[in-house]
């Protein structure tokens, strides 16, 4: 119930429902590569808007961290899965949403602080997400998967 | 991933220098974990000069990779620097906090743009 109203006041909404936003799905496999394919999808969804170079980084950087912690943490490294990515751009904002069917996080707000993460990436991931984009919201259901959603206004 | 690994003399001490190219991701981190492990451990180097003025992009997983480094070298009395970083890799460096236990250079661009044209 409580994440519920999480999504229902998540600001990302508007740019969801606005009439001039732009909308796109990508579903690709849990396999390391694709890392890299989903950042460049992502920073060609906003590539047509007058994105700074800076900002661009930052958003690849944030969709990297989303994805790897989908592959990660959600599919224990195993590339048989799915990871979906969602994006909804208009001239203001840009919303991306990374989801997968994985584990699920118990405690999330144990997860996003730092020095958490038990791999080998410093426990980076939220951290790096949180300070590139406005705003990041983590969604999950133990043993059914997580959504993080991350929403960042375009200058 | 493509990495070229050689060993110099600096200020009498033996560095290993590695130039990684491309993407310091999380589908490379775990080759260039093992390959910069393996060569500091073949040649016996406590210090490794990282040179990435190839390296286009880094996140976590790589960041990861030059902690776990730091941590080995570190009670060894070793050391790391980095250089030729471009601003996404530099900024990114200093988000992950590594400028407090490495030398990182400043790349020159960023330099330069401070003043404005």
């Amino acid at each position: 119930m409580a994440e519920q109203t999480k999504i229902s006041s998540w600001a990302g909404r508007e740019v969801l429902a606005a009439a001039d936003a732009n909308k796109m799905l990508f579903r690709f496999l849990s396999r390391s590569e694709n890392v890299a394919l989903a950042r460049l999808l992502a920073a060609a969804a906003v590539a047509e808007r007058d994105t700074t170079v800076v900002e661009l980084d930052e958003i690849k950087v944030a969709v990297s961290e989303a994805v790897s912690n989908a592959i990660i943490h959600g599919y224990g490294n195993e590339p048989q899965h799915y990871v979906e990515m969602s994006i909804a751009v208009n001239q203001r904002e840009l919303c991306i949403s990374i989801h997968d069917d994985g584990v699920g996080i118990l405690d999330i707000e144990q997860a996003m602080r730092p020095s958490f993460s038990t791999e080998g990436r410093m426990g980076l991931g939220f951290a790096f997400m949180q300070s590139f984009m406005d705003e990041v919201e983590v969604f999950s259901v133990p043993r059914a998967g997580t959504t993080v959603s991350m929403r960042k206004k375009l200058a | 991933m493509d990495l070229i690994v050689n060993v110099k003399n600096y200020q009498r001490k033996a560095w290993l220098c590695v130039k990684p190219k491309g993407e310091l991701d999380m589908a490379v981190a775990d080759d260039f974990r093992k390959r910069l492990t393996e060569a500091m451990q073949f040649f016996g180097c406590r210090y490794l000069w990282c040179d990435f003025s190839a390296v286009t992009f880094i996140d976590s997983s790589g960041l990861g990779v030059l902690l776990g480094r730091y941590r080995e070298l570190a009670p060894l009395g070793g050391k790391i620097i980095i250089t030729g970083a471009n601003e996404l890799v530099y900024r990114l460096l200093l988000a992950g906090g590594l400028h407090k236990l490495m030398e990182i250079d400043r790349p020159l661009s960023m330099r330069y743009s401070e003043e404005g044209i």
